[in-house]
């Protein structure tokens, strides 16, 4: 086995097998970012309630999932839920759970900032003009923070994509998995290694990237 | 003379224990232009905001046409549609290119067809020398465009009476008159407006009446004449001084009047 160690990647079905990690990866990605918008809608208007205890809640949550590391918190849900409550969660429902627990409060967070920047002026022109309460809210207030919050959700998308690698901490074959296992393969070929990584970083740009340029596209449309 | 369109009776208001209106009441017949004036901090806003229920009343009554309009709360989008209002801050939508603007108002809340409200709309921008800027989203336009197009908006919503809260006090100097111009225009045409300003020549050439307020009590109601030439109150007269300089040349007693900034 000499040459490039590219040609590991097209050794029978690699080249789908990586393919297929990518899937689980934005498999994982997408269910995660679907929940967190509609879970961290709900989160916005929790924090935006006039209870204070729902604020604390909210305050509470946001700080735990910011300083705690998303690779402890799938080690606990992973790992301790089927100690604690004896719940056996495969890999996949776990990574779920805890990317959602942390994007919901990471997405409701950029709610709650977009809705409350914009100016009180705007709500109370449009009422001036005898708009009904909803109709403020349909014709002026939500545009405005959709387009204030479109690139900062975008981010945090992108941000979630990167972090379901971590999923590979407790055994689910997501693209990183995937290449590991390839490489293990091939251990003989030294640049084996270089090369899948290589890819996967390809791999990782090329679904990014996209996200980046249309929230940069965005951005600049919006401004 | 005929029933007054606007009737406030004796409204208080305060925030967090501080009253801001104390028992303020006025009239504004059909046709007639009212201009409040004192200084700031004195509750002109928050009495214009009281007026179309952008703020409670802690007491008193507001009624339009007698009808009663303060204290509602369900149906408070149908007496807006018939008061119009423009604000300092310019305050346009910006998502919206300036015909939606317009639009959004008899459209939406009042449901009348977008075709025939768009004809009237570009009438009205033709009229403050704005039709070519039917199509071009709010960012683009100078303060003093803004706020006529904000003029226009109100307008077009038909309203029996409009309140202006100062208008041009966010405007750079040269914008002023541009925009105060079309407010004339409106007066002459009929319109029925309570106007909040800080320009006095403005106040005087527009007013029917002027309305001195001070720590919320309404302390002088005068014609323009009377209010900018001989004020009654002591306190008018001294609210009055603070828009003139003294020249430093000798005769220092000779004032010139200026316009105030901001
Ligand atoms: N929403 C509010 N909450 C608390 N205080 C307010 C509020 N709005 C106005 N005030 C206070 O009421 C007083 C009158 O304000 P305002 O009506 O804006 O005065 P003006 O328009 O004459 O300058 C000011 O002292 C201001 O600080
Ligand atoms: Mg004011």
């Amino acid at each position: 086995m000499q040459g490039l160690g590219i040609h590991v990647l097209f050794e029978g079905i690699n080249f789908q097998r990586l393919l297929g990690g990518l899937w689980v990866t934005l498999r994982l990605a997408l269910i995660t970012i679907g929940l967190s918008c509609v879970f961290g809608l709900l989160f916005a208007l929790l924090m935006l309630s006039r209870k204070p205890a729902a604020k604390v809640f909210c305050r509470v949550w946001l700080e735990i999932v910011r300083f705690m590391p998303q690779l402890v918190l799938l080690y606990i849900v992973y790992f301790g839920f089927a100690r604690i409550f004896g719940w056996d969660l495969d890999g996949e429902t776990s990574a779920v759970l805890v990317f959602t627990f942390w994007g919901a409060a990471e997405m409701g967070d950029l709610i709650r900032g977009a809705l409350t920047s914009i100016p009180r002026h705007q709500a109370e022109s449009a009422a001036a003009l005898g708009l009904r309460k909803s109709q403020v809210y349909r014709y002026v207030l939500i545009p405005q923070t959709l387009r204030r919050l479109t690139p900062q959700a975008i981010n945090l998308s992108t941000r979630i994509i990167k972090t379901t690698a971590l999923v590979k901490m407790i055994n689910v074959a997501e693209v990183l998995k995937v290449g590991q296992q390839i490489i293990g393969q091939f251990y003989r070929q030294p640049d084996a290694a270089f090369w899948v990584y290589f890819v996967i970083f390809l791999l990782y740009f090329l679904v990014c990237w996209p996200f980046s340029v249309l929230s940069g596209y965005l951005e600049k449309r919006w401004a | 003379m005929s029933e007054p369109i606007l009737r406030v009776q004796d409204i208080r208001k305060s925030f967090d224990g501080s009253g801001v209106l104390r028992g303020v009441s006025l009239e504004i017949r059909e046709g007639e232009v009212v201009v409040i004036v004192g200084p700031s901090g004195c509750g002109k806003s928050t009495l214009l905001r009281c007026i179309n229920g952008l703020e409670t009343i802690d007491s008193g009554e507001i009624r339009l046409h007698n009808e009663v309009i303060s204290g509602r709360k369900k149906d408070l989008h149908l007496v807006r549609q018939k008061i119009g209002m423009v604000f300092q801050s310019y305050d346009l939508f910006p998502h919206m290119k300036v015909m939606d603007n317009l639009l959004l108002g008899p459209v939406r809340a009042l449901g009348r067809p977008r075709e025939e409200v768009e004809k009237e709309a570009l009438q009205m921008l033709d009229r403050v020398g704005l039709r070519e800027k039917a199509d071009v989203y709010p960012r683009t336009l100078s303060g003093g465009q803004k706020q006529r197009v904000a003029l226009v908006r109100a307008m077009l919503m038909n309203p029996e009476l409009l309140l202006l809260d100062e208008i041009t006090a966010a405007l750079d100097p040269e914008m002023v008159s541009e925009v105060l111009n079309v407010v004339i225009d409106l007066a002459r045409g009929g319109m029925t407006m309570a106007i909040v300003t800080h320009e006095m020549r403005f106040a005087e050439a527009v007013a029917d009446r002027i309305l001195f307020l001070e720590d919320g009590v309404i302390l002088e109601e005068s014609d323009p004449e009377t209010f900018f030439h001989s004020p009654k109150t002591e306190r008018a007269a001294r609210f009055l001084q603070s828009f003139t300089y003294a020249s430093r040349r000798d005769g220092a007693e000779k004032q010139s009047k200026n316009n105030p900034q901001g």
